[in-house]
């Protein structure tokens, strides 16, 4: 092994073309420089933060210390992404099987461009979408959430009147994420081996039949990871977070109350322009673990899309 | 089980494009009926008519009467997908799922018509299955692994294995060999010889001495050339092809001459 190894390295020295070698150098460049960028930035936000960790707790923000404040932020940030994930994830699947497997090939196409345009429309407009349309259209069906199902602690209430709520937020932010998860997930289903299709379909098997077994096993790690893209979006989510949610602090799971935690980042993007001190220092804490969970939750994407790549053998 | 197939007068369009023009034969029961001639031809296309898998492709139809037994396979009523269970159907190249094991392809058909089966019963007809297609004995101790890991002609009985499971009339096989090394071939060719005692068997082949080997009888398709519609030139039992056939056509392309 180690042999043919070198053998090989050998034969490339001897063969060194000068474009070749030029251009490997851009690449490798390219490549490094992307570490470069990522160590820089964690660099920069331990740096920036480092004055928050050792300040007293009084003199951050909340006067409760750090964690004290941070907290809640983290929690408010996962309950509204995840929950965009898990309104956003079954609707992409859905439509993406729409779009490869049922709909017409016109259809399919415009549908699949007008996926496409969506990722593209700024965050600022989805946000100023929910704050105006979607904020009050979800008071009746909340205030319905609440009469019938108020014993479930997601539905506690008192409904909001404004509509801002988490549950706002979370459709929100799953509206904004479902082109990129369609994408991904539409990309993999397109690609479904036809032998497989058609082994199912020879069996006797119906076209849900055939997407139960042939499709959706081959498409599975590629649900997860455009799930995990779509997730990192809503993690990171600002403006339109910023606009929708009307958030008060504190750590619950009501979700169409008036009182509802925060999101890291847009609470930065909310206090940023009044702090100063270690109260800035405090924001850029939080912004380092955002960005701890952000690489966290790729960094699980990866290991459970490697583990099932044996699985997925288009063979 | 074991059924009759009576083809009439089957006409095979791609949109206006006619692949197989008149095609009339009958498909005799518990035998083995080989198709040769040579590519382009549209065996293919004429065998995934027997079962309506040409229906996956949006152009394609067909005109004519494919008759099992005494159901017509194309009337008004029929639903392919239950075409499909009473005809089933194995790959040129050995396709078993990749995410299911051994034990989870066999049983996917069988899941499929009956979805309350008791575990025991699975198992049972599993294990017939994989008996039948002669790799119960290779298998049994890794029922639970992929399938993906076997061996091609492993893989290929896998899949016959997986199509016999839900005691189909009739296996149609599409070159099923042509991408197996001669052991393995050969292992799939004593299984067709097997098989037959239960099954209706059609076999889409290259292989000329294939078809001698297994085969009970033989039909021969061409072609006049490029753009014309593929024809069946003859079917006959297949000592008769092989050794006096009627038209010269098929003499010339069983001999080599050309093809
Ligand atoms: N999906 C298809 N769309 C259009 N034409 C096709 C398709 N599949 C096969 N054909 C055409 O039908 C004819 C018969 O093909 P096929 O049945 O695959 O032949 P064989 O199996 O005998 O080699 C060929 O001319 C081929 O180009
Ligand atoms: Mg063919």
């Amino acid at each position: 092994m180690s042999n043919t190894g070198q053998g090989a390295a050998t034969a490339r020295r001897v063969r060194k073309r000068p474009a070749d070698q030029a251009f490997r150098g851009i690449t490798t460049g390219a490549g490094v420089l992307i570490l470069v960028v990522l160590a820089g930035v964690a660099a920069f936000l331990l740096i920036e933060a480092w004055p928050s960790f050792v300040a007293p707790a009084e003199e951050i923000p909340g006067e409760g210390g750090l964690v004290l404040y941070i907290w809640p932020l983290v929690f408010g940030t996962l309950l509204a992404s995840v929950l965009a994930l898990v309104i956003a994830a079954p609707l992409a699947v859905l439509i993406a099987l729409f779009i490869t497997h049922y709909a017409p090939r016109k259809l399919a196409q415009f549908l699949g461009y007008v996926v496409d345009l969506l990722a593209a429309v700024p965050s600022i407009i989805y946000g100023l979408w929910g704050f105006t349309v979607l904020a009050p259209a979800t008071r009746g069906p909340a205030e319905w959430l609440h009469e019938y199902l108020g014993f479930v602690p997601l539905f506690a209430g008192p409904p909001s009147t404004t509509g801002r709520t988490m549950f706002t937020t979370a459709l929100v932010l799953a509206v904004m994420i479902l082109p990129i998860v369609t994408a991904v997930i539409r990309e993999a289903f397109l690609q479904t081996p036809k032998l497989h299709e058609e082994a199912s379909l020879a069996l006797g098997a119906t076209r849900l039949e055939m997407i139960r077994m042939a499709v959706l096993p081959f498409g599975s790690s590629s649900i997860i990871s455009g799930s995990m893209l779509g997730l990192g979006r809503a993690l990171g989510e600002t403006m339109a977070v910023a606009i929708v949610l009307s958030a008060s602090g504190g750590v619950t799971f009501n979700l169409i109350s008036s009182g509802n935690p925060a999101t890291i980042a847009a609470n930065i993007a909310l206090e940023f322009p009044e702090s100063s001190g270690v109260a800035i220092d405090t924001l850029i804490a939080s912004g380092l673990v955002l960005f701890a969970i952000t690489l966290v939750v790729n960094m699980i994407a990866r290991a459970v899309i490697n583990r099932r790549t044996d699985f997925s053998g288009a063979s | 089980m074991a059924k009759r197939i009576d083809v009439k007068d089957l006409d095979i369009y791609y949109g206006s494009f006619r692949a197989v023009r008149s095609v009339s034969m009958t498909i005799q029961p518990r035998a083995v009926t080989a198709l040769i001639g040579p590519s382009g031809c549209g065996k293919s296309t004429y065998l995934r008519a027997l079962n309506r898998m040409h229906e996956l492709i949006p152009s394609a139809r067909v005109e004519g009467k494919v008759v099992m037994d005494d159901q017509d396979l194309y009337a008004p009523g029929m639903d392919p997908v239950d075409v499909r269970k009473h005809v089933g159907m194995v790959f040129q190249r050995p396709n078993p799922f990749p995410t299911m094991s051994i034990y989870d392809n066999v049983a996917a058909g069988l899941r499929l018509n009956n979805k309350r089966l008791r575990k025991s019963e699975t198992d049972e007809v599993v294990e017939e299955s994989l008996r039948g297609a002669n790799l119960w004995e290779e298998v049994k101790d890794r029922l639970r692994k992929p399938g993906s890991g076997l061996s091609g002609g492993q893989q290929q009985r896998l899949c016959i294995a997986r199509a016999i499971a839900v005691r189909p009339d009739v296996l149609l096989m599409d070159e099923p060999c042509s991408a197996l090394d001669p052991i393995s071939t050969h292992a799939v060719e004593d299984l067709m010889a097997q098989l037959k005692e239960n099954y209706t068997i059609v076999i889409v082949t290259h292989n000329m001495q294939q078809a001698a080997r297994v085969s009970n009888y033989t039909g021969f398709f061409n072609i006049a050339g490029t753009g014309q519609p593929g024809e069946l030139v003859e079917i006959d039992e297949t000592p008769t092809i092989f050794s006096t056939p009627t038209h010269t056509a098929t003499e010339e392309y069983i001999s080599g001459r050309f093809g």
